[in-house]
């Protein structure tokens, strides 16, 4: 739900002083599908954030299993880097199925 | 990292109209886009005070907790302050992500420098209070929350998703107890009344003053922060509840309260603005005590967290050195 | 006063709004809300099986209603005063676990002893000496330590206790303890992480923790001394003394926490909880959480 700290101009304050750090939780929601980014939460260690996530993001069947990560912990692209990572791979059609034309009357294809 | 500070710390042409456009494209700012500091300072005013609200309001309902008179009752009523709790988690997270810390945020309420709604300034009296602020107040906030769905600040409008749909349960349990109560014995249905007696204003001031007095609306709505005004909110607020308070039964404490065939929606009276003014600066009946609850909490469990730092430092210095390793 | 008609946008109906969030890539899925509510007793016939005592079965099942109903309460009064806002929301989920076994056990209690009695029955309308939970679920919170050494204590004993109950003859009463047995786990590491925390965090925090520990372990022994009714309707208590002082020896050990050497809380001519002789702090508990019920006889809620 909300973005990392670390993913804030701020990121290098996660884990104050005076509270415990801010971890992130990722739930996969049934049998099958990724773990998703849901929130983040404040613990004192890693078990007492499993714990913590599954208490507050899991209180209503959400999930079969939990992620939690130390949100200091993960590296994330910047926005000014958005178009050197993202936009070289806009232009590659061909790597896209619909690029190839195939006739209609070619089975399993 | 670099590059993105200097952006922000430079008035930076290229940057602001990026972010004006995509405000104007109904898309998301994420917390790593460059923003006004204007924009930054708004959204963590207005989600750190939606935060301390959900804390804060936990103590009203908290109150009948114990004393809640059926099982289911306060089954129902534990899992909404619990709840309460959790929304207060996604939101103190989402002003996190805008560069601030929990722990500020809870000085700053603690110590009377962030304000939270004043409808919980308000005691609870009787257990229909229970009914009606889950009828009347979760329903007032659910009219100002589910715009917020649409915020253009992401992580917000994310956190308000996942609240807007848990808080639909805290009204629909409101009405049905209010539904119950009123099916029952005269002194049940004299607790209702006197409940919506004493908390339909209130709830009408949730939205805040009048248009005319709110300066910053046009420019939340130019940010999409915000997408209704007040007075919108609050007729929206009473066209919705007109017909909830008929089919229950009971009388909205409002002479002026009419049906406009005109335009279509109720007329209503006039809020006692001086009331909400008195109550925003300390003096409801309330005020001290739950900032002094909160306050007590807090510092009574600063031994609890600090010992957890303590145990959490002495496993980690436990550990072998697995960047090391890892390194090789 | 004249107020403009609100403006017709997707926010006018706010369920209907909420339902349209529900699709798209921003919609439900991504949310993940879960649907399955299961009911436990869900397929469990509540038939008295043939061969076991009604009034036995109802008064056993009382007691371990009435433990999970009081010390539910406890954890409810720590709603807003936790240290911690993460800890609000555990603490609540434990009370809700407790809670909803009082409100099976009770329930097959009413069912039980052929009266009929519903748990709010039970709950709000029985007089304090007819309670029968043990001592140790009804003293006041203390402060985080000693709520948390009573949480390991019951938690403890209770998760061992159900998993000798899932094979009992009653099927409600098996299937209340087969869904207990996880509940309590939880319970269980949540309390051991906690002791583990402060007893082995700060200096103060240690002393606290101890000091909370010598405080509710007088009250243990009740938790393995048999009543007759468990004797005959449930599992032996005494059973129980041997694993569960191990388990606590184990975890007090790892956070440096001394087993106290206190004798057991003296009962009153021989009888404790599970007889209806309580400490004095069970009458102020059942004056608050029946005051409201007990102003409106034959209300409904």
């Amino acid at each position: 739900m909300t973005e990392s700290k670390a993913d804030s101009k701020a990121g290098s304050k996660a884990g104050s002083k005076t509270g415990w750090p801010l971890y992130e939780v990722f739930v996969r929601p049934r049998r099958g599908l990724n773990h998703v980014h849901v929130g983040s939460l404040h613990a004192a260690d890693d078990r007492m954030a499993l714990l913590a996530a599954r208490d507050l993001y899991t209180r209503r069947n959400e999930g079969v299993s939990l992620w939690v990560v130390r949100s200091d912990a993960i590296t994330a692209s910047t926005p000014d880097e958005r178009d050197p990572f993202f936009e070289p791979s806009g232009d590659k059609v061909y790597r896209h199925p619909t690029f190839y034309d195939i006739p209609e009357d070619v089975p399993h294809i | 990292m670099v590059t993105a500070e200097v952006a922000e710390a430079v008035p930076d042409r290229t940057a602001e109209e990026r972010f004006e456009a995509v405000v104007a494209a109904e898309q998301r700012i994420e917390p790593r886009d460059w923003m006004p500091d204007a924009y930054r300072a708004t959204l963590i005013r207005q989600i750190a005070q939606h935060a301390h609200s959900e804390i804060i309001g936990m103590q009203p309902e908290g109150n009948w907790l114990t004393r809640a008179p059926s099982l289911r009752r306060k089954a129902i009523l534990l899992a909404k302050a619990q709840d309460e709790a959790g929304h207060g988690l996604y939101l103190y997270a989402a002003a996190e992500t805008l560069g601030v810390d929990r722990a500020e945020l809870t000085e700053k309420l603690i110590s009377g420098r962030q304000k939270y709604s004043s409808i919980f300034n308000y005691p609870t009296l009787t257990f229909a209070d229970v009914g009606v602020i889950g009828w009347l107040v979760d329903g007032a906030a659910i009219c100002n929350q589910v715009p917020l769905c649409r915020c253009s600040y992401g992580p917000y409008a994310r956190a308000m998703v996942r609240i807007c749909k848990e808080e639909s349960f805290h009204q629909r349990q409101g009405y049905e107890l209010l539904m119950t109560l009123m099916r029952g014995t005269e002194a049940q249905r004299r607790m209702v009344q006197d409940a919506v007696d004493r908390w339909w204003w209130p709830s009408l001031m949730m939205f805040g003053p009048s248009d005319a007095e709110s300066p910053n609306t046009a420019r939340s709505m130019a940010w999409r922060i915000k997408r209704h005004t007040n007075d919108e909110l609050r007729q929206r607020f009473v066209d919705m509840t007109v017909p909830q308070a008929q089919h229950l039964g009971v009388t909205l404490p409002d002479p002026e309260l009419r049906w406009n065939e005109e335009r279509g929606g109720w007329d209503f009276g006039e809020p006692d603005w001086s009331e909400l003014t008195r109550v925003i600066h300390g003096q409801g009946p309330c005020n001290t005590q739950r900032v002094e609850r909160r306050r007590a909490a807090h510092e009574d469990g600063a031994w609890v967290r600090e010992a957890a730092v303590a145990y959490a430092a002495k496993r980690a210095a436990e550990q072998p050195h697995t960047e090391e390793e890892n390194g090789k | 006063m004249q107020h403009r008609t609100a403006s017709t946008t997707e926010d006018d109906h706010v369920y209907l709004s909420l339902a349209e969030s529900d699709s798209g890539p921003e919609g439900e899925g991504r949310w993940a809300y879960g649907t399955g509510f299961a009911d436990p007793l869900l397929g469990v016939d509540t038939a008295l099986p043939p061969g076991l005592d009604g009034d036995d079965l109802a008064a056993y099942c009382l007691m371990l209603g009435d433990d999970a109903l009081v010390l539910a309460q406890r954890l409810i009064e720590w709603c807003t005063r936790a240290p911690e806002l993460e800890e609000e929301v555990a603490l609540a989920n434990l009370g809700l676990d407790l809670l909803g076994q009082a409100r099976l056990l009770l329930t097959r209690a009413g069912q039980a002893d052929g009266t009929g009695r519903t748990e709010d029955d039970l709950a709000y309308w029985r007089e304090d000496h007819e309670f029968r939970n043990v001592r140790l679920v009804e003293t006041p919170n203390g402060d985080f330590a000693y709520s948390i050494a009573r949480l390991l204590l019951f938690a403890t004993a209770r998760g061992a206790l159900y998993e000798a109950l899932a094979a009992h003859p009653d099927p409600v009463l098996a299937a209340v303890a087969a869904r207990g047995v996880k509940e309590l786990a939880y319970h269980r590491e949540y309390a051991t992480a906690w002791t583990l925390r402060l007893g082995d965090g700060t200096p103060y925090s240690a002393q606290r923790m101890q000091a909370g520990l010598d405080a509710v372990w007088p009250l243990l022994e009740e938790l393995f001394t048999a009543h007759p009714v468990e004797l005959r309707a449930g599992v032996d208590p005494a059973r129980l003394r041997e694993p569960v002082l191990r388990s606590l020896g184990a975890v007090l050990a790892e956070a440096g926490l001394t087993v106290p050497d206190v004798p057991p809380l003296a009962p009153v001519l021989g009888r404790a909880g599970r007889h209806g002789v309580h400490t004095e702090a069970l009458g102020p508990l059942l004056a608050e959480l029946q005051v409201v019920a007990r102003a409106h006889p034959g209300a409904t809620w």
